[in-house]
């Protein structure tokens, strides 16, 4: 295999969970980062419990997380080179910050 | 005459539950009977807040509020009680005059206010525009979970409310015709059932006035006070055509319900587009933030409204042994303990706390 280095696509990208930087696998989604780097929690409830992602396909919303600023489906969001990503922060019931 | 109850209150939401609880708490036995059909109480936003509309609106309110604080004490924690007060937004020197005005009234009633500067706003909430001129804070407002808090009013006493689930056909003098083929009788029967009052009194004066709402996702810390817009006294209570106002409320879970719109003669469910993107424009123009933000869900509701926008409290006035506790608009969470204390009022003998004048239903004519 000769492939050009100047082609090529990356095989490995950086980007930032939760304020620390990871390289991954180029292509895979963020949901799939997470799973290799913060044991797939992606959220925390309303009750205080973790969640992680249940369908994979964009369908039941347990995978919310905040990419670039903006709540993202993690499940459906490939990992791009220099992307942050924030998993979302705990609440309790009656207070809201 | 055998009778089923003491009371039969018809309306499970938060004026029936409240009216159920005041009535139980004056030694009545109370029957409540619902069809689960929903209204009001399932459809707003549980801002509980000192209207200044009018004196007889402040007094509802404003004892209201003490009773709710009372309540707060020991209230279910799932009523999500959040005493996290109202900023009435003032966007140029002509609402500022507003706020000034309203601090008045409301102090002269013993409503504890602030006005508070254009810095001071936005150090308290920095998610609004630059640019507004300062607002109006009501430290004592605060939001509930209304539809818990009916649940949780109904349960307070077991031994004294029982509830029925069953549609009503018809009212006849003293008793209740059911869909489950029964006819109830009571003393005193309560008509508290919002916008389906005139399915069984269509002699009385209340008129949908339908209005959207849309949560967002969870955004913790974005936003600390329920936020209306002064401009929310003109634009939303003195027109009769279409019209939205910003009124935003932060939820305990980081969500935020996003209000308001008021429109008459549309009795449908659907959201209406249209409506949707001009309350979100005028979110969007005080909190620019938003735009960033997921939305979960939007639905409609319909508020009940009377010609003066008062509810109409106490006893019918041509059929006997019937009382009313309906016509609360978008004030039915807010108002709700002090409607049932005056009712209760009314129908054990009692002195009420408030002058009952204002909202009898008298000042309609005689309703035959």
């Amino acid at each position: 295999m000769n492939a050009s280095p100047t082609n090529a696509s990356p095989t490995h990208i950086a980007i930032e969970l939760n304020g620390t930087q990871h390289t991954v696998p180029a292509g895979i989604t963020v949901v799939a980062a997470l799973s290799l780097w913060a044991n797939g929690v992606t959220r925390v409830s309303v009750l205080g419990e973790p969640r992680a992602a249940f369908c994979g396909m964009g369908i039941c919303q347990e995978c919310r997380v905040t990419v670039n600023g903006q709540r993202r489906l993690a499940c459906q969001t490939v990992c791009l080179p220099g992307m942050v990503v924030h998993t979302t922060t705990p609440t309790k019931p009656g207070h809201s910050a | 005459m055998s009778q089923d109850a003491d009371a039969i209150v018809i309306g499970a939401g938060i004026v029936g539950a409240a009216c159920a609880h005041a009535l139980a708490c004056a030694g009545l036995d109370v029957l409540v009977l619902d069809d689960r059909r929903g209204g009001a109480t399932a459809a707003g936003m549980g801002h509980l807040v000192a209207m200044d509309d009018n004196p007889a609106e402040l007094d509802l309110s404003r004892h209201s509020l003490t009773l709710w604080r009372e309540w707060s004490r020991q209230m279910a924690v799932d009523c999500a009680w959040h005493p996290c007060g109202t900023l009435w937004l003032a966007a140029n020197a002509e609402e500022m005059d507003a706020a000034r005005e309203k601090q008045d009234r409301l102090r002269a009633s013993g409503v504890d206010c602030a006005l508070i500067t254009a810095q001071t706003l936005q150090g308290l909430e920095p998610a609004l525009r630059a640019g507004l001129h300062g607002a109006l804070q009501v430290p004592g407002d605060a939001v509930v979970y209304a539809p818990n808090a009916a649940r949780w009013l109904l349960a307070s006493q077991p031994q004294r409310i029982r509830i029925l689930e069953t549609s009503v056909l018809a009212l006849e003098d003293h008793r209740v015709r059911t869909a489950m083929g029964a006819t109830l009788q009571a003393p005193a029967v309560v008509l508290a059932n919002g916008i389906h009052a005139t399915q069984l009194c269509p002699e009385l004066p209340i008129r949908p006035k339908k209005g959207h709402l849309l949560i967002t996702d969870r955004y913790p810390g974005t936003v600390h006070h329920q936020l209306v817009e002064l401009g929310y006294v003109t634009s939303a209570h003195h027109s009769t055509g279409p019209s939205v106002a910003f009124n935003v409320q932060p939820r305990p879970t980081g969500q935020l319900l996003i209000g308001s719109s008021r429109q008459f003669d549309d009795t449908s469910s659907a959201v209406d587009a249209d409506m949707l993107a001009r309350m979100l424009e005028r979110a969007l123009s005080y909190l620019p933030g938003l735009a960033d933000f997921n939305a979960i869900r939007s639905w409609t509701g319909l508020r009940a409204a009377t010609p003066d926008s008062l509810p109409i409290l106490g006893p019918h006035p041509s059929r006997p042994g019937l009382w009313l506790a309906v016509g609360h608009e978008g004030l039915g969470t807010t108002t709700a303990p002090a409607s049932a204390q005056l009712l209760a009022a009314h129908i054990t003998g009692c002195t009420p706390g408030i002058d009952p004048t204002p909202y009898l239903a008298q000042r309609f004519g005689a309703l035959a």
